[in-house]
């Protein structure tokens, strides 16, 4: 009892002081918290995401910061872990006290630090794809990656615009494959394509040839798309060329990095795939109000780091740099304001399109952002 | 639908064959030291990571293959030396645990040397894809099966014809008599690892291409492997082949019949059952007199 109460007590204490400090000076650092799965499995979306997050915090401090505060960044990687990604929010949220959180690499670390930043009342703005983080609205949650259902979505115009209406599915063992999978169900049965085939592959597959071969097999089939992350999406590729189908090959958004054009080879070309503005940056046209954003990013992100810009690296700087822009509009970190000026992102182009939030929408991005686009002699063209 | 069947047999035979080689390698080690190496797959993927690595560097690729082979050869060596022979006295559990922990150590030796992303290995001889009553084949995929039967074939004769060999079978069969006729037992134990080191960084070597090789590509690879060696005997060679032609086979008719969900599943039930219902797999008559 006793010590319920100055636990209390202490807390009244802290967060009066807190309050007190929120309001004081104006070069008080504004808190930006961080969590990413910088090593794992994930390490592919995360260790690019932490190097953007610390690279614009410094770039950021060295120009003045944000209405003359600075920025202190803390990273905690979570090495794609959902416990340890909600033992760094807990921490994030009670000992670092920080004023938003921008992570969640994946979806799966996003939705266990979904509950305690709704509890503690912290903007948190995820990097994470699936749909569910979203919808339904949380109210302190955000997210910048576009969703497996916009995927979906584009791809289905695509097919629809070749009159193509049978639909073959491969879709990975995994989180993102799964959502991935389950929302291209919904969008085929919206839009009319029927899926004709519904195959799965285990993330480390190194053979999916059986899987394909079902696919060869059924006439009916006239493209098929792959929903997946990381190396297996090039092992399909490359098996399926093996088989020599002949039918267009659709992949995800999850493979928009050079990294699957490498590892694929000469079995990429003719591939299509829906992807942010940010991978065929040069080649947007001139009018493309994304086009400077996405021009200036991947030329600081090389230059920065001598490899090439990743669609998830643009993740990461579009969730801070909603998160400043928000506490420019708020007036300071106060924690409500701050999430209702996020929430009232208005017009933010960013690398991911742009970005119109609302109290029904916490992610703002339309299927305009996205661009259909295709391999073309090892590099991202836009498809016509 | 007999060419879906030639199919599922092609992809099941070349990966297959990569098991045979793990399982041999498990089989060699067991022979000589009674060790159940699950270091086994990180063999195969030094191998992997040495070609791959090296000939994007621009070393040629026999060279490159060459190199992860002797580099290999050497972690087995030091595998056997520092972590095994140490504790030679251990309970063979304890050596296992050994085993596993030396393949933790290398995966994490092997992630800080060459990062963890995919390295790609370009095919031996070009990807058409060759043409077979309607199934289709990788050229890759032959390098990998006459690569595998090569060598297969190549320590069958070395146990058989050299002295060496016939020295480190005597050893298998019983130590203490081995040792009266003046082998040097402990020779024979870093032989067999710096053998089966060899086999199995070959084996990552051919097989990157179709794979691409990855830091972590050794796990699922020695398991399968270790299923082989189970499968035919642990300890018989020609039985650990067959095991990995079987399991391999197995898995593509089970990912193309069943369900490709339960691709892996079908190696563990495989093993499950055989360690119920005949303990000393296909082939392996002798382990019941070792106990």
């Amino acid at each position: 009892m006793r010590i319920r109460l100055l636990s209390t007590m202490a807390a009244v204490v802290g967060l009066t002081l807190g309050a007190v400090a929120g309001s004081a000076t104006a070069a008080d650092p504004i808190k930006v918290g961080a969590i990413v799965s910088a090593t794992g499995p994930a390490s592919f979306l995360g260790d690019p995401e932490k190097k953007v997050l610390e690279l614009y915090a410094d770039r950021i401090n060295q120009a003045g910061g944000v209405a003359g505060r600075p920025v202190q960044l803390t990273v905690y990687d979570d090495g794609g872990a959902a416990d340890k990604a909600a033992s760094f929010t807990k921490r994030l949220i009670e000992s670092d006290k920080v004023d938003v959180i921008v992570g969640g690499t994946t979806t799966a670390t996003t939705m266990a630090a979904a509950p305690l930043v709704e509890r503690g009342e912290v903007p948190f703005i995820s990097l994470a794809g699936a749909v569910v983080i979203v919808e339904p609205v949380k109210k302190w949650v955000f997210k910048t990656p576009h969703t497996d259902r916009m995927a979906a979505e584009k791809v289905m115009d695509d097919l629809k615009k070749r009159g193509l209406t049978k639909l073959a599915l491969v879709s990975e063992d995994s989180g993102f494959g799964k959502s991935g999978r389950e929302q291209t169900l919904a969008v085929a049965k919206e839009r009319g394509i029927e899926l004709v085939a519904d195959e799965t592959y285990g993330a480390k597959d190194t053979d999916v040839t059986a899987q394909l071969t079902k696919i060869r097999n059924n006439p009916a089939a006239q493209a098929v798309l792959v929903f997946g992350l990381g190396q297996g999406p090039a092992v399909v590729t490359k098996n399926y060329r093996q088989l020599v189908i002949n039918l267009p090959l659709y992949q995800s958004h999850g493979v928009a990095s050079k990294e699957y054009i490498r590892l694929a080879g000469g079995a990429a070309e003719g591939v299509r795939l829906p992807a942010a503005g940010l991978v065929v940056a040069s080649q947007l046209p001139d009018s493309d109000p994304q086009k400077k954003v996405v021009v200036e990013f991947t030329k600081v992100y090389e230059e920065a780091f001598s490899v090439e810009v990743s669609t998830f690296a643009g993740h990461a700087y579009d969730g801070l740099m909603i998160a400043l822009d928000a506490v420019k509009r708020a007036g300071g970190t106060d924690k409500a304001k701050l999430r209702d000026a996020i929430e009232q992102t208005k017009g933010y182009v960013g690398t991911g399109g742009t970005v119109t939030m609302s109290a029904k929408d916490h992610m703002g991005l339309t299927l305009d952002a996205f661009h259909m686009v295709e391999v073309k002699q090892g590099d991202w063209t836009l498809a016509k | 639908m007999l060419a879906e069947l030639l199919q599922y047999l092609l992809s099941g035979l070349t990966i297959g064959a990569i098991y045979a080689l793990a399982g041999l390698g498990f089989s060699i080690i067991y022979n000589a030291s009674h060790v159940i190496n699950f270091a086994q797959g990180e063999f195969i993927m030094i191998g992997g990571m040495a070609s791959a690595t090296l000939t994007a560097s621009g070393v040629p690729l026999p060279l490159a293959i060459l190199i992860g082979c002797g580099g290999a050869m050497l972690v087995g060596v030091a595998v056997a030396k520092f972590a095994v022979e140490r504790a030679r006295k251990a309970s063979t559990v304890t050596l296992i645990i050994i085993t596993i922990g030396a393949s933790i150590f290398l995966r994490g030796v092997a992630e800080l040397v060459w990062g963890k992303d995919f390295k790609r290995l370009d095919a031996f001889s070009g990807e058409t894809p060759i043409q077979l009553f309607g199934a289709s084949l990788q050229p890759q995929s032959l390098w990998v099966m006459g690569c595998a039967g090569v060598l297969i074939v190549a320590i069958g004769l070395f146990f058989n014809k050299t002295l060496t060999g016939k020295a480190m079978l005597a050893t298998s069969h019983n130590r203490l008599a081995a040792q009266l006729v003046g082998i040097d037992v402990k020779r024979v134990v870093l032989a067999s690892f710096a053998l089966s080191a060899a086999l199995g960084a070959v084996g990552g070597a051919v097989v990157a291409p179709i794979t691409f090789s990855y830091t972590e590509m050794g796990i699922m690879l020695g398991l399968k492997g270790f299923t082989a060696a189970v499968l035919g005997g642990l300890g018989h060679g020609p039985g650990a082949v067959a095991g990995g032609l079987i399991v391999g086979v197995a898995e593509a008719l089970g990912a193309g019949y069943l369900s490709s969900a339960y691709k892996d599943a079908v190696a563990f039930v495989i093993i499950l059952a055989v360690l119920l219902f005949m303990p000393n797999g296909l082939f392996g008559k002798r382990g019941t007199e070792r106990v």
